[in-house]
């Protein structure tokens, strides 16, 4: 089963859950899909072992051969093209590598070229296999590197959790594609709540089964638990505000692996998660 | 205001910070998730406008001879061919055009496509935000189009607070590029680090003046020392130390913001702000003359 977690709002806990449920499950594949600010890899502190870069096809021009033409300037919808006094520039952090200029130049002056853009890295943490994408500094978009991450992934684990990025764009709808089931992770604040509308519109359009987990729980917040009643989202689990697990997530320990208070949290978590899913998609097929 | 990690505090920061200075111009860019104005309360209606992004590929049935050339010459894998007709998806498809352009019977074309919603708050100060329609994606250009705004309509405010998105692509850059300052809300965890080094190298390519402030320091000391030794390493200023207070979240949940009401974080942001202005006043009087 692939289970995608996500979340709108940055900072509700994506990384806490996800790192802790593929830590407490017999056998996981954790995969981040935070390509910009990638941190599970901060809490299973794997030896990566395999390195694979991320390329994309960026145009380079023949200056020799470009006539000075500007049709390809006039096509790219993306401004990576610009004709400045006699010479074709490529601005390759604008290029969202299309291929349009280089079939239409009809001198053949524009080639595809090879541009490094980020890395996949593989290693593994006692029971969970870690995979992690990761763009480098700089760079615009992501969206290559996540749909490597996600093709890449074997099939031999019976579970896969999908870190997401936080917000709903792009690198979020690429992440929870192939997904089977997504978790929502909210916190109760008027912020929270916000921005888990936003998600719920998002898993719905995907036409994706999901439900709820909040986190930094401290008394039932009614807004959020109005809001869930009225779009029947099912509350998974609860996550309580608590010292000690702030201080234990800050350190970077995963929580599941120091004590068996939060192993039995988790593994009960799971297990209901487990359950729903299998329910939710058999409605859905 | 960034931050690199979600969750750390911009919005809240950010708040305070334009009630302390009284702004005349101000910006939520993180268009994924906006969340400002549900404390800059404003009580009047907003000025709303579509924001059109690239138009969308629509293929007419009645013309296509189904010769596969788009769906093979797609790199977003936007065509696909159902029930033995080929379709759009409008979730996959960045509006390029290369499937127009190569089309041999041209029933293919580019259709306007609103991608999120522009909104105008005008009450003797202006607030620019916006929202993304979900399933849109790339919010880059929406982030533009709100900064744009705001420059429109308030060209001659001396002093402007960009409430910005986490992350380092391409709404962040969107958000950094042509700014004084970047104040970065740090979190004393080894995730918030991480992240912190990540968006100060972001920021740096653009060679934008950096500060640094941390939230809930006091969470986490081991931490917090870890920040400082990092900043002074890479000559970076710390100018606020914000401790964790459960006012913070009691105050954002009555949609107010922390120098509303009387608390520790309200008055660490308050001692911070004085630092802001000098802090800004130096940092443009060296790039001034570095520019000379």
């Amino acid at each position: 089963m692939k289970v995608a977690v996500l979340s709108g709002k940055g900072g509700t806990g994506k990384t806490l859950l996800s790192v802790n449920l593929a830590a407490v499950s017999p056998r996981a594949l954790y995969i981040d899909c935070d390509i910009e600010e990638p941190n599970g890899r901060l809490f299973f502190k794997p030896a990566f072992n395999k390195t694979e870069f991320v390329t994309v096809l960026v145009p380079e021009v023949k200056q020799t051969l470009c006539n000075g033409c500007r049709q390809c300037v006039d096509f790219c919808k993306f401004n990576a093209l610009t004709y400045i006094k006699g010479k074709l520039v490529i601005f390759d952090s604008l290029c969202h590598s299309c291929n349009g200029c280089y079939t239409l130049c009809p001198k053949k002056a524009l080639s595809p070229k090879k541009k490094r853009i980020g890395r996949i890295q593989r290693g593994v943490s006692r029971n969970v296999s870690v995979t992690t994408g990761i763009l480098n500094v700089g760079e615009a978009s992501g969206v290559p590197i996540i749909k490597k991450l996600i093709k890449s992934a074997s099939a031999s684990y019976a579970l896969h959790i999908i870190d997401c990025p936080p917000g709903s764009s792009c690198i979020v709808m690429e992440s929870i594609k192939e997904a089977d089931y997504c978790i929502l992770v909210a916190e109760p604040t008027i912020f929270g709540l916000h921005n888990l509308k936003m998600v719920d519109e998002l898993v719905r359009l995907f036409n994706k089964p999901y439900g709820l987990i909040l986190n930094k729980c401290m008394d039932p917040w009614d807004p959020i638990e109005a809001f869930c009643k009225e779009r029947r989202i099912n509350i998974l689990g609860r996550i309580p505000l608590d010292q000690d697990i702030s201080k234990l997530n800050s350190e970077g320990f995963i929580l599941v692996r120091t004590k068996k208070a939060y192993k039995n949290f988790f593994s009960a978590l799971l297990k209901t998660i487990q359950k729903e899913a299998d329910n939710q998609t058999i409605i859905g097929a | 205001m960034l931050s690199g990690k979600g969750g750390t505090g911009k919005t809240t920061v950010s708040s305070a910070l334009i009630k302390l200075s009284e702004a005349k111009a101000y910006a939520d860019c993180d268009v994924d998730a906006p969340n400002l104005h549900l404390i800059m309360s404003h009580t009047e209606v907003s000025k709303n406008r579509d924001f059109y992004g690239l138009p969308k590929a629509a293929i007419n049935q009645k013309i296509c001879i189904q010769c596969d050339l788009c769906r093979k010459m797609c790199q977003f894998d936007a065509v696909e061919k159902i029930n033995n007709s080929y379709c759009i998806h409008d979730l996959a498809c960045e509006g390029c055009g290369v499937c127009e352009m190569i089309c041999p019977v041209r029933a293919i074309t580019l259709k306007p496509s609103v991608v999120g919603d522009l909104m105008l708050y005008q009450n003797g100060s202006v607030f620019s935000t916006a929202k993304i329609r979900m399933g849109s994606g790339n919010s880059g250009k929406l982030v533009t189009a709100v900064k744009q705004e705001l420059k429109a309509v308030a060209p001659q405010a001396s002093f402007a607070i960009i409430d910005g998105s986490p992350g380092i692509g391409c709404p962040v850059i969107a958000s950094l590029s042509g700014v004084d300052m970047v104040l970065i809300v740090a979190e004393p965890s080894v995730t918030g680090i991480s992240d912190m080094k990540r968006i100060i190298a972001t920021a740096n390519q653009f060679l934008t003046p950096i500060a640094v402030c941390i939230n809930k320091y006091d969470v986490n000391t081991i931490q917090t020392k870890r920040i400082e030794v990092y900043c002074r390493q890479h000559h970076i200023s710390i100018i606020g130390y914000i401790p964790y207070d459960t006012e913070v979240v009691q105050a954002v949940n009555r949609n107010q913001s922390i120098i509303d009401i009387d608390c520790k974080a309200g008055s660490a942001v308050r001692k911070m702000f004085g630092i802001i202005e000098p802090f800004l006043k130096h940092t443009i009087r060296t790039k001034e003359s570095k520019n000379e």
